[in-house]
This record gives C-alpha cells, structure tokens and sequence, in this order.
C-alpha cells in the first residue's frame, strides 16, 4: 500500500465507518465492535502515510478539479501528520470510553452518536490532510455540522440553547469572516496552495495585510480567540466524550491547526514579520489566555471550567504562532499534542466523576480522591501539565514557547505565561488537594466506587501518555522543527 | 433534424398541450406531459452540446430571414436556461403525478398538465426567441398559463394571489410591450441582433431612453425585484406544490434572463452602465431587497412562505451580480440563475411530499420530521445548506463567485451584505431543521413519502451536490456566456 492510498484511506475509513454504524445500528455490541475498528484502522492508516513521510515519498492526490484551477487535494507534512496521528490515535480510547459512559448514562439515540462522531473525524482527517485553504473550508464546515448534533444530544432546552450557540457562532464567524478571507487570498495570490514560505509575500500592503490576518484570527473560531470563544463553553452541555475528543482535542485543535497553516504556509512567517500590526494579534491572543484564567476561576462547574481552560490553553498555541520566532512556532506544534493528552485526561475524569457520582460541580468534590483514586490522579497529572510542571507534556511546550519569547526578546509573551501559570496553579490545586485531603462534606446519595472499568483505563491510558510525552518527546520534536527549518537556515 | 432543435424545443410542448388538455383521467396526460419534458430536454442537452462546438446558432422560422421572419437564436446563456428551464420540468412532471392526485384531483388533471406544458413552452419561446416582440408573445403565454396553474391551489385564497399576479404581470407585459414599440418607432425593428446593431448610433435619444426605462421596470415587475415583489409571497405559497416548485425555479429566472439580453445584448454595456446609471439603481434595490426579504422570512409561520421570501432575496444576489456590469457580476448573476433554481426546486419539493404526508406546510408540520419523514427532511436539508451556500453544494459556487466578483471592484460594503444574506439564510433554515430534528411529531404514526414524490426530490438533491463539486457545466458556461454578453451586441 503506497502513502497516498494511505492517506485516500484515512479519509474513506471514517466515512464508511459512519455507515457500517449506522447499518450496525440495531445491535450495539455489534456498533461498538465496528467502531473500535474504524478507529484501529483509522489509525493505522495515518501511521502509514507517517511513515510515508518520513521516508521521503511523494505524498499528494487531487480529487477534483472544482473551478476555476480550484481543486479538492490533499497532502500532507509535519504539521498536518501531528494533527491527524492526534485525533485518529485518541478516538481509539475515547470510543473505548464512550462505550462506558453511554451505557453507564443510558443515552438515548447512541448509534446517531457513534455516526456523528465518525463523520466528525472525517471532517478532522480532511482538515489534516487538505492541500489548499479551499479543501479545509469544505472540511471546517463538515466539522461544524457533524457535531450539532452531538452537542445537542441531549435534546432539551438546555442543550438545544447551546446548540443554537455553538452553530451561529461557528457558522456566521466562518461565513462572514473565513471565506471572504479565502476568497480575498484568492483573488490577489491566484491560488490558495499551501506553500512553504507562503503566497502573499508582496501582493498586499501592510495595512491590507493585518487586516487579512484579522479576518483569519476571527473568522477561524474554532481557535476561540475573545470575543468569538463564546461557543466552547456552550458546546460543553454534550455528552463528555464529545468535550473530551472533540472540543478539547478535534474541533478546537483544527482551528489553532488552520492559524498555523496560515500563518506559515499562506502568509509566510518572514512577510509577516515586516506587517507592522500583526503583533496585534499576539496581544489578542495574549488578552485572551489572562481573561479566559480569570473567568475560570470563578467557574463552579467542571466542564465549563475545563471549557474556560481551554480557551487559555489554545490562544497559548495562537500567541505562540503569531509571535513569529521559529521556536515559538515548535512550541505551537508541540502544544497541540500536549494540551490534547492533558485536556482528554481532564475532560474523561470530569466524565467518570458524573457517571459514577452525578456530581458536576467542583464544590462537591471534597474527598472523592479516596473513593476515586485512579481518576483523581489522573486528573492531577492533567492539571499539573496544564500548569505546565514537569514532569508532564505542558512542560515541555511551555519551554519551547519561552525560548521563542527570549529569541525575539518579547516580554509580553513571556509576562502572560507568567501570569497564566499563577492562575492556573490557582484553579486547578485547591481541586486537588481538597479532593484528596478534605473530608466528605455530606455522606453521597449512595455509595460509589471508580466509574466502569473501560472509562478507567482510558483516562489512566493518557494521563501515562501526558507523562510519557515528557520524556519521549524525540521524534515529534525533530518532526515538527521540520516546519521550520527553512527560516533557521535562512538565519545562519 | 439535428438543425432543427431551436425550434423542437419549442414546439414539442406546444403540439402537446392541446392533446394532453383532450385527453381523459390523470394518468394520460402526464405521461404525454412527463415525455415531451424528457424530449424537450434531450433536445436542449444537444443545442448546448451545439453552441459549444459550433458557436451561436441562428434559426429562421419557417425560412423566412430575418427582418421579415422570426428568428431563434441560441448562445451559452440562452442554451444554459434551456437547459434549466427543461431539466427541471423532467423532474417535476414525474413529481407531480402524485403530488397533483393528491392536491387537484383527477378530475381538472389534463387541464393541468396543458397549463404546465404551456409555461413550459411560454418559458422555452421567451428563452430560444430573437425578438423583442416574440418575446412579448411567450411571456404572455407563461403567464396565462401560470395564472391558471395559481388558481388550481387546494387554499381559497390561491384565487386571490392569482388575480393579484394577474394585475402586476399584465403591468410588467405592458411596460415591455410600451418599451419595445419605443424601440420599433427609433429602429424600424424588432429584431434583437439588429436592434443591437442601430441602438448606440440613437443613445442620445430620448426616446430610447424611455424604452430603456419601461422595459427594465416592466421586466423587474415580472423577477420581482424589491419593491416590485408583493404579488410573489402569496402566489407561491398558495400555488400547488408542483407548480411551486416549477415556477418558483424557473419564471423569475428567465425574466432575469431576458433582463439580461435587454441590458447587455440590445443595450449594451456602454449605454446601460454609462450612459444610464442602471448600477445605481439596480444594486440598493437588491441590497435592501436581500437584507429585507431575508429578514422577513424569519419571522414567518409557514415554510413555504418563507421560502418564497428567500426566492425573493436571492434573486436580489442575481440583481446584484448583473448590476455590477462587470464579466465577473455576470457570471456569478447566471451561474447563480442555474444553481439557484436548482436548490429552490428541491426545497419545494421536499415542501411538497411533507404536505403531502402532514396536509400542510406549516412551521408545525416540521416537527418531528427527522424520526417520521427523514428522506424527506435531509432533503430539505441539504437544499437548505445549499441556500446558505456551505461548501460542496452549488450556493457555494454562485455565492464565491459572488464575492470575487464584488472584491474586484472593491465593493467591500457589498461583500459584507452577501454574507449576513447567508447568515440569515443560516436562521431560517435552522428554525425548520430545530422543529424537525427535536420537536415532537404532531402525529408519529405519518409515514415517508411515497418514491414516486421521493425519487425525483433526490435526483435533484443529489444534483446540488454534484454540481457543487463538478462544475463543468455551470462554471464554464456561465463564464463563457458572461463573456459573449460583454462583448456587447451579437456574435454573428
């Protein structure tokens, strides 16, 4: 099998997964089966276009033609590898998660939830692999709508508000904002190629081109820079397993995933630097990690908390990339592995937490670390990554953001991380500690263990992979300073 | 017979009408009526096939030339509407057997295929004719027949709506046939290939300034451009659903079409646009119109009505592309002509098969649709994205061609109007797919309807994919159309 069958399949098996689901419907061991196996071979199958790449091969189909020299087509490199090897490896534990946590809920409509979430990775795959801003339209927008309903799964007042929300958001930012955007780059660059180095370079004018770089900073909200963040904590009513792969590590990572294509392969990160305003963006970006901190910590729900972390943690890869320094942009590509790991192992505690207890709320956590153990060390090893402490994988990102700060001498950068750390240490050890050294407040209504065994392993599955991404951090380093590399040549 | 197809196209249903209002039962005259369609068609598909190889086609009828006799005279733009206007009938006529037992009855059915068969042939005549006053001969005949077809609603107020047409059409015929007698008095022709070749010497003529005037107004009466809209809201919403869909996809649009010849061909583009500031008029109107039909369609009860108000905003986007009098406006103008009127045909009649199964079309008799009637609701679904124009459908393609065209003259205000067009598009769908995928079915045990109502509703879903995908047939054309246009005058 060459990489490009490889990758022509890791696009094809998520559809047709959604419809062996859908088929499988009526037995769900039968449906689960199907989809752990999509998800096995999903994985293998970007495996193999990795491996493609890093033996050199020429990876690179056009579908179609659509107009006007416009085509669907897809490649991939360093980054787009990261982005899929992320998604496609983490739906493997999180189906095997959400398998215990739709039984232990008894979720209603399961097998629209199961085709849902599957096409919603072919929306990530395409997103990935796409070789044009054209083709990661058409699969930004294939994310969008795949997971309305997966947010309003529960289909009550509450979750039907929030699907409103979630949808207009992401719909209007990426019609009103995103495709003028793209059909601007269009229009003055002939082609909207990836290309590296970019395909701006001297065909608009400073003020043009901040301008340009807004409408891309807004228009992608899945980025969920201030103010277009509003939709992450109302997708937050969907089931867990949906925050936990998809708008802490799919929807939100193809968002930050777009800026840096962008901001590397559209405009070039040597004509962005001569764009007198684009250190705007770094502030944005910047304004929005401290306000995202300070809203968190005075959220009393888990997710919403979760959600509001989040936020923080992907304008953290935003500032980074928009900060321009080539270790800056390896910190941005290596965040989005670490925040996923740590933000997946955060979001299935918060997950086995409500299923085992129906608890929501963070004031009622006081104890349960002796009830729970598992789960709450592993919520301690996401926290204390998105803190950024070694030995987790927040820690080494972290560093390769600071070395970017300090190869640009740009204070401001480095001033927010400051403050960042400090608030996230403030939200996130009172949980801790009160988890594990408070009493009981009150006695629960019954008494409870850890939550099945499949959410169990899961969550301690990536707390060890955040841990492990400490110390084996080697070939996605040399992988991702690939992006890169052509500017610290440049420099010598 | 191959020389003979301008003509074939025309005749067929014309020949056909008569035997299908002789004939007794339903089932008789909707095949004469469903097999002259499918041969109308054919016949279209082989003129476009012909326009392309050979260039324009000109036609004598009867063989007598042309300042004496009529002659037909084919080009991309008029072989593109042909092929709408016939393509679609195909569809709708085997549509409409069901559909039209069910809403007119067997009793007044051959009555009804010959009124459909002469909109048809009004529609085809209007589209292939190369006279100014021919022109005026078939729009009578589409108009006669679509007074009566109106009429023919299940709802009492259907008579109303009709004679309402009745009086606004009659003014639009009029001040085209006031227009072209100006024309006759100036030139001493009605003749569209000479017409064009006299006009610019008389530009300064007041006379044909007034013709210019009467014929614009007259036929901005007929497209029901805003403010000339109102006798459009209650005749689609109270017409039989078949006739809905076929009128609502295809009458306003070739009014644009002929528009588009008045301006363009007899006019011209120096006299239109220089002489006489049409842009100026022409673009506020489809600004205020888009934004306000849009607007009021939100708010309305019944979805059939709604969608008449969204007819009536994006005919605004075609206004608004042919107002900006460049080659770009103009392709966008008529690509969107085609796309438009194939997303609006299959909303209408997935409208159809819900009336069919619910007895209405009211905002409550979506309701529950996605469990009860789920072929029927990704229908309307996937004809909804369209009209918001999400990418892979064809509102995509008009609506990014759209937006390139407005940002080569740097329209940049226009540019922000077309998309909160499609964000509103965005509302009011997504009212009609809330109600159907969450509310509770008004009564669950309704069924899918039947394949004869669903079979052709999918072809033209799938339609709307295809050609958002594949756009050889529209794109080309439109663009090679637009630039025979330009080229002012006739190609000879």
């Amino acid at each position: 099998m060459s990489a490009n069958t490889a990758l022509i399949l890791s696009l094809l098996i998520p559809l047709i997964g959604a419809v062996l689901i859908a088929l499988a419907g009526r037995w769900p061991n039968l449906r689960e089966a199907v989809t752990l196996t999509t998800a096995v071979l999903l994985f293998a199958a970007v495996i193999r276009v990795l491996m493609g790449l890093n033996d050199g091969e020429v990876i690179g189909v056009e579908l179609v033609t659509v107009f006007s020299g416009l085509s669907i087509a897809f490649n991939t490199e360093p980054l787009s590898i990261l982005f899929a090897m992320i998604a496609s490896g983490l739906w493997i534990v999180t189906s095997v998660y959400a398998f215990g946590y739709m039984r232990g809920t008894k979720e209603k409509n399961q097998t629209r939830f199961y085709v849902c979430f599957a096409i919603a990775l072919f929306g990530a795959m395409g997103v990935a692999f796409s070789a044009n801003l054209l083709t990661l339209f058409i699969f930004y927008e294939v994310l969008t709508l795949s997971t309305y309903p997966l947010v309003t799964h529960k289909g009550d007042e509450k979750a039907k508000a929030g699907g409103r929300t979630y949808l207009l958001i992401l719909m209007t930012t990426s019609l009103i904002f995103l495709l003028p955007a793209i059909v601007w780059t269009y229009a003055v660059a002939g082609t909207l190629d990836f290309v590296p180095g970019g395909i701006l370079e001297g065909k608009l004018d400073s003020g043009a081109a901040t301008l340009l770089l807004m409408l891309f900073l807004f228009g992608v909200a899945k980025a969920a820079v201030m103010p277009v963040h509003r939709w992450l904590p109302a997708a937050m009513v969907a089931p867990t397993p949906v925050s936990a792969l998809l708008h802490a590590v799919a929807v939100v990572k193809a968002g930050v995933f777009t800026l840096i294509k962008v901001v590397i392969y559209i405009f070039g990160t040597d004509y962005l630097a001569d764009v007198p305003y684009e250190s705007v963006a770094v502030y944005l970006a910047g304004f929005t990690i401290v306000a995202a901190s300070c809203i968190a910590l005075r959220q009393t729900n888990i997710k919403r908390l979760l959600a509001y972390s989040t936020i923080g943690q992907l304008s953290y890869i935003v500032m980074a990339t928009m900060a321009l320094a080539p270790f800056s942009e390896i910190g941005a590509a290596i965040h989005i592995a670490a925040h996923a790991f740590a933000k997946i192992t955060l979001f299935f505690t918060a997950g086995a937490i409500y299923v085992a207890s129906k608890k929501t709320e963070i004031t009622q956590l006081n104890g349960i670390g002796l009830r729970m153990p598992f789960t709450m060390v592993a919520f301690a090893v996401g926290a204390l990554s998105m803190i950024g402490v070694p030995p987790t994988a927040g820690f080494v990102s972290k560093w390769f953001i600071i070395a970017g700060a300090f190869q640009l001498e740009n204070y401001f950068v480095l001033a927010v991380l400051l403050i960042s750390t400090a608030l996230n240490a403030a939200y996130f050890l009172p949980i801790i500690f009160n988890a594990f050294f408070k009493k009981e407040d009150v006695a629960p209504a019954y008494d409870h263990q850890e939550a099945p065994v499949s959410m169990v392993a899961a969550l301690c599955f990536t707390a060890t992979l955040t841990i492990l991404f400490f110390f084996f951090n080697g070939p996605v380093l040399e992988l991702e300073s690939q992006i890169v590399r052509g500017e610290i040549l440049n420099e010598q | 017979m191959l020389t003979h197809l301008p003509v074939l196209v025309v005749l067929a249903p014309l020949l056909a009408a008569p035997v299908a209002a002789l004939m007794r039962g339903a089932f008789a005259p909707w095949v004469v009526a469903t097999l002259v369609s499918w041969f109308s068609f054919v016949c279209s598909l082989l003129l476009l096939a012909q326009v392309s190889d050979q260039g324009v086609i000109v036609y004598s009828m009867g063989g007598w030339e042309a300042p004496w006799g009529i002659e037909y005279r084919i080009d991309f733009a008029n072989a593109l509407l042909l092929v709408l206007i016939t393509g679609l009938a195909s569809i709708v006529m085997p549509y409409a057997r069901l559909s039209v037992r069910h809403e007119i009855g067997d009793e007044r059915s051959p009555m009804f295929y010959a009124a459909m068969l002469l909109l048809v042939l009004g529609l085809c005549g209007m589209t292939a004719t190369g006279d100014a006053f021919n022109i005026f001969v078939f729009l009578e005949i589409s108009s006669l027949a679509t007074y009566t077809l109106l009429a023919m609603g299940k709802d009492r107020r259907a008579l109303t709506s009709s004679f309402s047409y009745l009086v606004m059409g009659t003014i639009g015929g009029t001040f085209y046939l006031i227009g072209v007698g100006f024309l006759y008095v100036m030139t001493g022709t009605l003749n569209i290939a000479d017409l064009a070749e006299r006009l610019p010497a008389l530009s300064d003529s007041a006379t044909v300034r007034t013709g210019f005037a009467f014929i614009v107004t007259g036929i901005c009466l007929k497209l029901a451009l805003f403010p000339l809209h109102l006798w459009l809201p209650n005749a689609y919403t109270f017409a039989p659903s078949a006739v809905t869909a076929l009128l609502g996809a295809t009458a306003t649009k070739v009014a644009v079409y002929i528009l588009v010849r008045m301006v363009f061909t007899v006019f011209g583009v120096e006299f239109s646009f220089v002489t006489i500031p049409l842009s100026d008029v022409l673009v506020p109107l489809a600004i205020v119109g888009l934004l306000s039909a849009s607007s009021v369609s939100i708010m309305q009860p019944n979805v059939k009505r709604m969608l008449a108000y969204s007819s009536v905003a994006q005919i605004s986007y075609i206004i608004l592309g042919i107002g900006m009098g460049t080659a770009m406006g103009l392709t966008a103008a008529l690509l969107h002509v085609f796309n438009h009127g194939v997303m609006k045909a299959a909303l209408f009649m997935a409208l159809g098969a819900v009336s069919y199964r619910m007895g209405g079309t009211d905002l409550k008799h979506m309701n529950g649709l996605a469990r009860t009637m789920p072929l029927t609701f990704w229908a309307f679904v996937i004809g909804g994205l369209s009209l918001i124009g999400v990418p892979l459908t064809v509102g995509f393609v008009s609506k990014w061609h759209l937006i390139l065209a407005a940002m080569e003259l740097g329209w940049w205000p226009v540019v922000v109007v077309i998309l909160v067009g499609s964000i509103l598009a965005v509302i009011y769908i997504g009212r009609v797919v809330e109600a159907g995928f969450f509310k509770e079915p008004e009564d669950s045990t309704r069924r899918e309807a039947p394949a004869g109502l669903l079979i052709p509703l999918w072809i033209l879903v799938i339609a709307n994919i295809w050609l958002g995908i594949d756009t050889r047939l529209t794109v080309d054309i439109a663009e090679a159309a637009a630039a025979q246009l330009m080229a002012g005058g006739v190609v000879r």
